[in-house]
C-alpha cells in the first residue's frame, strides 16, 4: 500500500517541508524540521533500495496517467543507489549543521538558510528518482537555483561572485540539456526516458538525435564539472559557507554524474554513445585531463578550501574515466567512486569546517600546528585524505582498484599510467596539509585553541568511519553498484 | 526555397548566439543577465516553433475542426519560461548585493579587487 507510494513521497516530503522552513521563521525550529524530513527521506530511500533489491523496478505514475502520457517515477537499482547516497549524506550534514551553520550564517537568515537546503535536497532526489526527461530539467533547475543561493549565503563577499558565476555557467548548462529535451521530443514525440530507450535505436542515424547528444553531454558536463567545464566550481565550493560545500561537493555532482550515466547507458544505449558517436575518445581525454591538472592546481592552492575543490575536478575525472571504459566494470567503478568519493569529500569538508571555526580560517597558514590544538579533527582529515588518495583499507582504494581492473580489462596502459601519476599527486597535495597540520607550530602558540565539541565530530568521524568500514567491507557497496551497472548495460540497449 | 521557409529556427539559431556572445564578451553583469535572457527566449522559440502543424488550429476542442497544432510543447515551455523568470530573478539579486559589496558591477573592477586582498 504505502510502499508503492514511496517514489512520491522522497520528493514531495522536503518540497512541503520547506516552505514550511521559511514560516516557522526560527533557525532552531526549521532545523529540527529539516533534519526530521532529511532522516525520514534516508528511510524512505533505505526501503526504497531494500524493494528494488528484492523486487527489481519500482514505478510509480502521477495522478495514474499511465507512461508515455504521465510522468512516471522509475527507481531501480542504480537510481536507488544515488537517492540512498544523498539522502544520508544530507542528513549528517544537517547533524553538523545545527551549530556548523550557526556560525556562518545570521540567526534572521537561518530558516532561509534551511528552506534553501530542503530545496536544493528536493531537487536532487528528484532528478535521481524521475522517469520523465523534461521533469528532470525542472529538477535541475529547482536545485541548481537554491544551491545558487546556498553558495551566496557565505560570510565572504566573493562567494557572491562565485555563485553568479556558477548561476551563468549553470544556467547555460540547463538550456543545453533543455534544447537537447525538445530535440528529442522534435524525433520521437515521447518525453518519457524508457519510451526514448525504446524508439531511439532506430533513429540512430537522424542528425537531430546526434545534435540532441551533444547538446545534453555539453549540459551535463557543465553540471557536473567536466574538466574544461570546471571554471565555477573551485570558487563556489571555496567561498560558500562550509556545511553548503560539504554537502554540495557530496551530492550535486554525484547526482549530475549519475544523470549522464543514465543518458548514455539508458536512453541513447551504450551502442550509440559509443560507436556511431566519438564518445569514448572524447571521455578519456577529458577525463585524463582532469586527473592531471585539477590534481596539479589542487597542489598550488593556499586555500584548502579551493584545493578541495580542484581535488573534486580530479575525482569527476576518475569517474569520467569509469564511464569512458563502455565496460560493466568501468561503470561499476564509477558507480562505487559515486558513495566512495561522497563519504570522503563530505568528511573531509566538515573536519576542515571544525578546523577553520578553531583556528579562524581555511588557509594553508591558519592549520599550523593543529595536529596538537584539536586532535580528533586533524585525525578525521589525515584519515579522509588517505581515503582521498586510495591507500589500502580505505574507501578509496577500492574505488581506484576497480578502476584500475577495469582498465587494465581494456588494456589501456596510458590511462594507467594517468591513474597512479594522479595518486602521487594527490599524495603531494594532501602531504602540504598533514606536514601543516602536524610539523608546524602555531603561529601564535599563547592563543591555544581547544578540540571542537563531540557533537560536531560525531558526524565528521561518522563519515570517516564510513570510509574506513566500506573500504574493508566491499560486498555491499560494490555488490550493489555491480547490479546497477550490469541492469544499464543489459537493460533497454 | 526550403532555407528560407524554415525562417523560425534561423531566428532561433540568430537569437541564440546574440544571447551567448553578450554573455561571453560583456564585462557587465546586468548584461551578462540580459544575454541569458536573449539565449533562453531563443529555445522558447524553438520549442513552439516545433509544435506548430501546418494547417492546424489552435488546440481548441471544436467539431469542425479536424487538425491540431500540438500543445505539448507549449506547455513545456511555460514552464521553462517560468523558471528563466526565477533564474533571472536571482541573477539580478545576486547583481544587487555584488553592487553593495564591491561597489560596482564592471567584472574587471571586481576582479581587480579581488587580486588585491
Amino acid at each position: 500500500m504505502t510502499l508503492a507510494q514511496l517514489p512520491a513521497l522522497q520528493v514531495i516530503l522536503p518540497l512541503i517541508a520547506a516552505p514550511l522552513c521559511l514560516l516557522l521563521r526560527s533557525g532552531r525550529l526549521a532545523w529540527l524540521l529539516s533534519i526530521l524530513v532529511s532522516a525520514t527521506a534516508l528511510i524512505i530511500a533505505v526501503l526504497l533500495l531494500r524493494l528494488v533489491l528484492e523486487n527489481g523496478t519500482v514505478i510509480y505514475t502521477y495522478g495514474g496517467w499511465a507512461a508515455p502520457w504521465g510522468i512516471e517515477y522509475r527507481v531501480d537499482i542504480a537510481n536507488a543507489f544515488v537517492l540512498a547516497i544523498v539522502t544520508s549524506i544530507s542528513t549528517v550534514v544537517l547533524l553538523f549543521s545545527r551549530v556548523g551553520a550557526s556560525w556562518e550564517i545570521k540567526s534572521s537568515e537561518q530558516a532561509l538558510f534551511y528552506t534553501s537546503y530542503l530545496l536544493c535536497l528536493t531537487g536532487l532526489l528528484g532528478m535521481t528518482v524521475t522517469g520523465d526527461a523534461f521533469n528532470l530539467f525542472v529538477f535541475l533547475e529547482i536545485s541548481s537555483l537554491s544551491s545558487y543561493v546556498l553558495i551566496a549565503m557565505g560570510p565572504d563577499r566573493r562567494g557572491l561572485t562565485a555563485a553568479y558565476q556558477y548561476l551563468i555557467m549553470g544556467t547555460i548548462g540547463a538550456t543545453f540539456i533543455l534544447i537537447a529535451v525538445g530535440l528529442l521530443y522534435m524525433v520521437t514525440g515521447t518525453l518519457n526516458m524508457a519510451d526514448l530507450a525504446n524508439l531511439l535505436p532506430a533513429l540512430e542515424q537522424s542528425r537531430t538525435v546526434r545534435v540532441a547528444f551533444a547538446f545534453l553531454t555539453v549540459g551535463i558536463g557543465l553540471k557536473l564539472a567536466m574538466f574544461p567545464l570546471h571554471l565555477w566550481l573551485p570558487n563556489a565550493y571555496a567561498y560558500a559557507p562550509h556545511v553548503v560545500s560539504a554537502f554540495l561537493a557530496a551530492t550535486a555532482t554525484k547526482v549530475a554524474v549519475y544523470v549522464l550515466v543514465r543518458f548514455i547507458y539508458d536512453v541513447f544505449g551504450s551502442s550509440f554513445a559509443f560507436d556511431s558517436m566519438p564518445l569514448q575518445s572524447i571521455l578519456v581525454v577529458l577525463g585524463a585531463a582532469a586527473v592531471l591538472s585539477g590534481s596539479t592546481v589542487a597542489i598550488f592552492q593556499h586555500n584548502i578550501k579551493r584545493m578541495l575543490g580542484y581535488s573534486s575536478v580530479a575525482q569527476i575525472g576518475y569517474m569520467i574515466l569509469g564511464i569512458s571504459l563502455a565496460s560493466v566494470s568501468g561503470l561499476t567503478a564509477t558507480l562505487v567512486h559515486l558513495l566512495n568519493h561522497a563519504l570522503m569529500k563530505g568528511g573531509l569538508f566538515l573536519a576542515l569546517a571544525c578546523m577553520a571555526f578553531q583556528l579562524g580560517g581555511t588557509r594553508l597558514v591558519d592549520l599550523a600546528g593543529a595536529g596538537r590544538r584539536m586532535p580528533w579533527t586533524s585525525a578525521a582529515f589525515v584519515v579522509g585524505g588517505l581515503s582521498l588518495i586510495g591507500v589500502p583499507l580505505t574507501a578509496g582504494f577500492v574505488s581506484k582498484w576497480l578502476l584500475v581492473v577495469a582498465v587494465l580489462e581494456a588494456g589501456w596502459w596510458p590511462v594507467l599510467i594517468v591513474i597512479a601519476v594522479g595518486s602521487l599527486l594527490a599524495v603531494a597535495y594532501i602531504w602540504r596539509v598533514i606536514e601543516m597540520i602536524y610539523f608546524r607550530s602555531a603561529t601564535n602558540p599563547d592563543e591555544h585553541s581547544e578540540e571542537t565539541h563531540w557533537s560536531l565530530l560525531a558526524p565528521v568521524w561518522l563519515l570517516i568511519v564510513a570510509n574506513v568500514y566500506f573500504g574493508l567491507h566491499t560486498q555491499w557497496s560494490v555488490g550493489v553498484a555491480q547490479r546497477a551497472a550490469q541492469m544499464l548495460f543489459g537493460g533497454q540497449g | 526555397m526550403e532555407v528560407l521557409a524554415l525562417y523560425n529556427y534561423w531566428v532561433v539559431i540568430f537569437l541564440m548566439m546574440t544571447g551567448f556572445y553578450v554573455v561571453i564578451a560583456s564585462g557587465n553583469l546586468v548584461k551578462k543577465i540580459i544575454g541569458i535572457n536573449l539565449f533562453q527566449a531563443s529555445v522558447f522559440i524553438l520549442y513552439i516553433s516545433m509544435g506548430k502543424v501546418s494547417g492546424g488550429a489552435a488546440p481548441i476542442l471544436r467539431e469542425t475542426i479536424q487538425t491540431y497544432s500540438n500543445p505539448l510543447p507549449h506547455v513545456l515551455i511555460l514552464t521553462a519560461i517560468v523558471v528563466g523568470v526565477a533564474t533571472t530573478a536571482l541573477g539580478l539579486a545576486l547583481v544587487v548585493r555584488i553592487k553593495e559589496a564591491y561597489g560596482t558591477a564592471e567584472e574587471d573592477d571586481i576582479h581587480r579587487q579581488d587580486e588585491s586582498l
